[in-house]
């Protein structure tokens, strides 16, 4: 077995936490894991992303060569689309949060974002599944924005392609966080996982 | 994680806290930093445990600084760690070669991280260089649990031949993450009186026992454990890796479905290189292909010792068949093996690159590097560029490495003229300025941020006062170093361990030698252009503290103010102001509404400063209880 998900996004969306929460859960179920992290200089609004290779037989290598993403978890859809066009391939799955971010040059105007409609019907053409998820409105009805990323991580979960049950993950949310922040973090999960599993965005 | 006692326990680390763990099982007494990417991590680490288990952690002011520090650690036998970027190695040049002259007592090691592909560096140095310069043992991981296990060794290594040991790691090894099995935490050894007649000196008469060392370290990694052979045995393909190129070419060689052709060694232990083992490999080849970071280090020595043992063999590596720059990647050495194994290309990759049909779809913009919302530094080089503008010259800006290295770029105006090292600013402006003399007619500028006017300004300004530089020297000092992640400088007031000390102040060290020294707020758009102005055309040596809080840093502590723009007021793109907010000043909180045609602020990245309320000419945008 083997399991290629790449996480993208934006700078601050905490997208490195949640890698590392999910590839430490499944080091503890007895996976080999590794996680490549790139952010370099753009930990401020920049492009970041990080490869999860999951396998029951040796520890891959950190980054997950052009066309082999299994799943891409993206946290803006944009970014969805920069790395689908890179990593994926026509049995990739996607998911994807609907919120745009918009990058510098767009907001001095030199650049434009494409229409949502259109960047959806690009993803769509060019996987085999697409989830379009509100993570970070759902994140805002749950009450802090920040969480939009343990969200993506419960929708995820809840993909045929990973080994993991939500009980597994809450043990490394349980190294990370206590008290309500712990139970919130539950919480949240469980909707993005629900969310997947009843074809929500689908 | 990093303090469990669970020997044989496996977790998920990071690279950077797999080095933590490393020295933690080695038994450190003493580790030391100056902080720089893509190592800043580790002794932040370290210092918040350092209490708790026991040792000593601390940033210092600079590379050179932090090794002398854990010399003289090393010299009561306590056992020590350095950790450094490739340019804090170079930083310590001079100490590493009569460090290893002298040699050490207790177990010295330095991580040197490069940054192959510069992710955040502004270059791709490679810290291999200058273990044979200095006659040093250099090892190298192929993986997270491999750095673990690496310190602890180069540890006892360094005791055992009493000299420091270099530990190259890179980017994706530090920001990689990967199972690493936790092995035992040993008991802290007591330390050993220094006698009377103990010496630890680096003088020239011990060149000979630097190379005997050097030898003892061959002896001991022809029969390493962290050289491995893997794939068909007595290959005539061979394959030898250094550091990750391991992992990709595992990886492309099951991909390409040969990982039976082919034989791989990987070396972990790289200078002296272990002769009897590479030549017993390469005996058997015909040719061989080399993957490792950045230079054709391992490439050019292996050619060395072919040539030396008279074996007569093909070698392809970084001089021709992978790229000279930049860093390994899956694709880089799948198609350096294809080209290596005579594999044709059957058919275009299936996605990504050239012929990809995905990549003909929507025009997608790019992520653009800028100052965070509020920065101070924006506001620095915006008041920068206009009292220069308003001498009708816009003179010459001189700078180094931090944050603000971004002004080089749409950021800062464009606010750049020169940046090489850390510390570079200053003494080039010296030198600069010096011309002015002799009929060179520029006004000449030099900038630092705080954390560097501390690592390697001071000399600087020092040289520039005695020779009566004509120069203004500015000092953006926004209480951080705030580029790597806010560790501690000596302008901070606190220490790795977490204890308050004494902030030194800029002002009173400028003062102390005499400099002329002025102070301002970068936030005073008018009252600070006019002083600059002034500055400028005054002669001789000034110095001008722009000082400012890091906004990151700010916005934990200051409550926002709301800003906002007043629709009736902004006069959209009929103002003729062509979009000062959003297009000139370029803080990603000013935004443009383009369904009302005027600007707006985004109330999310907004963090208040207010800026761009005073820059406003319409005076549309307004700020919670009004300017100030």
């Amino acid at each position: 077995m083997n399991t290629n998900v790449v996480i993208c996004g934006i700078g601050g969306q905490g997208n490195i936490l949640a890698s590392g929460l999910m590839g430490s859960a499944l080091v503890e179920k007895g996976y080999k894991v590794s996680v490549g992290e790139t952010y370099g200089a753009s930990q401020r609004g920049g492009s970041v992303m990080s490869h999860l290779r999951v396998s029951d037989e040796r520890e891959r290598g950190v980054l997950i060569p052009h066309g082999q993403a299994d799943i891409v978890v993206a946290f803006e859809p944009v970014e969805a689309l920069r790395i689908l066009r890179v990593y994926g391939n026509p049995d990739t799955k996607v998911i994807y949060d609907t919120r745009p971010a918009y990058p510098l040059g767009v907001l001095i105007g030199e650049d434009e974002y494409p229409a949502l409609e259109d960047i959806a019907a690009e993803i769509d053409a060019n996987c085999s599944e697409s989830y379009a998820l509100p993570a970070t409105e759902m994140a805002v009805e749950a009450g802090n924005a920040k969480v939009a990323n343990i969200i993506m991580m419960g929708a995820l979960a809840a993909m045929d392609e990973m080994p993991i049950e939500p009980e597994e993950f809450f043990m490394a949310l349980a190294q990370n966080f206590k008290g309500k922040v712990l139970e919130m973090n539950k919480e949240v999960f469980m909707t993005g996982y629900n969310a997947i599993k009843e074809g929500r965005g689908k | 994680m990093t303090t469990k006692n669970e020997p044989g326990k496996t977790y998920l680390m990071q690279g950077n806290e797999a080095i933590v763990r490393g020295a933690l099982e080695g038994g450190v007494h003493f580790a030391s930093s100056y902080p720089g990417s893509p190592s800043s991590q580790v002794l932040g680490m370290l210092g918040h445990i350092a209490e708790q288990m026991g040792f000593r952690a601390e940033w210092s002011t600079n590379e050179t600084t932090a090794l002398q520090s854990c010399m003289g650690a090393s010299f009561a036998n306590g056992r020590s760690i350095c950790i450094v970027k490739q340019n804090g190695l170079l930083v310590q040049s001079d100490t590493i070669h009569c460090g290893a002259l002298g040699g050490i007592k207790g177990g010295l090691v330095i991580v040197s991280s490069d940054d192959p592909d510069s992710h955040s560096s502004t270059n791709e140095f490679d810290s291999r260089h200058m273990a044979i310069s200095a006659n040093i043992p250099l090892l190298e991981p192929a993986s997270v649990q491999e750095t673990k296990d690496m310190i602890p060794y180069a540890l006892d290594l360094s005791e055992e031949l009493e000299q420091m040991v270099l530990v190259r790691v890179t980017t994706r090894i530090c920001h990689g993450r990967g199972g690493v099995e936790l092995g035992e935490l040993p008991e802290k050894r007591p330390f050993t009186p220094i006698g009377e007649w103990d010496r630890m000196v680096g003088i020239n008469w011990l060149h000979s026992f630097l190379l005997e060392k050097l030898e003892r370290a061959r002896e001991a990694f022809e029969v390493s454990e962290f050289n491995h052979y893997n794939g068909k045995p007595k290959a005539k393909n061979l394959i030898i890796t250094g550091g990750t190129g391991m992992k990709y070419v595992l990886d492309s060689l099951e991909d390409l479905g040969i990982e039976d052709e082919v034989g791989v060694l990987s070396l972990g232990t790289l200078w002296p290189l272990p002769e009897k083992l590479i030549t017993e490999h390469l005996a058997d080849a015909e040719k061989v292909l080399v993957v490792e970071e950045v230079d054709p280090f391992l490439e050019e020595h292996i050619a060395a010792i072919a040539g030396k043992y008279k074996i007569n063999i093909e070698i392809y590596g970084r001089n021709d068949i992978i790229p000279q720059i930049g860093e390994l990647n899956p694709e880089v050495v799948t198609k350096a093996l294809k080209e290596f194994m005579g594999i044709e290309d059957e058919k275009a990759p299936a996605c990504g690159g050239e012929g990809c049909p995905a990549a003909e779809g929507l025009a997608i913009p790019e992520r653009e590097l800028t100052f965070c919302a509020g920065c101070p530094h924006r506001a620095s080089f915006f008041i920068l560029k206009q009292a220069l503008r308003r001498e009708g010259n816009h003179g010459v800006v001189m700078g180094d490495i931090g944050c603000y290295t971004m002004a080089g770029q749409r950021a800062g105006q464009y606010g750049y003229h020169f940046m090489s090292c850390m510390g570079s600013g200053i003494s080039a402006a010296e030198g600069l300025g010096q011309l002015t003399n002799y009929g060179f007619d520029q006004p000449v500028v030099s900038l630092c941020g705080d954390s560097t006017f501390f690592h390697t300004v001071v000399p600087g300004l020092i040289n520039a006062k005695m020779n009566n530089a004509n120069i203004l020297h500015i000092v953006l000092d926004n209480s951080a170093t705030a580029m790597t992640g806010f560790q501690p400088h000596p302008g901070t007031g606190e220490t790795a361990m977490g204890y308050e000390t004494e902030k030194i102040s800029i002002k009173a060290l400028c003062e102390s030698i005499g400099c002329p020294v002025w102070e301002a707020d970068p936030f005073d758009v008018e009252e600070t252009t006019q002083l600059i102005t002034d500055l400028i055309r005054k002669d001789g040596l000034k110095v001008l503290i722009l000082l400012q809080p890091c906004a990151t840093l700010a916005a934990k502590t200051r409550a926002k103010k709301k800003v906002w723009v007043d629709a009736d007021k902004c006069r959209g793109d009929n103002c003729g102001c062509d979009r000062y907010c959003s297009r000139v000043w370029g803080c990603p909180g000013n935004i443009w509404d383009f369904e009302k045609d005027c600007a707006a602020i985004d109330e999310v990245v907004c963090v208040g400063c207010g800026v761009c309320a005073k820059i406003c000419p319409a005076k549309a945008i307004q700020v919670e209880g009004g300017e100030e």
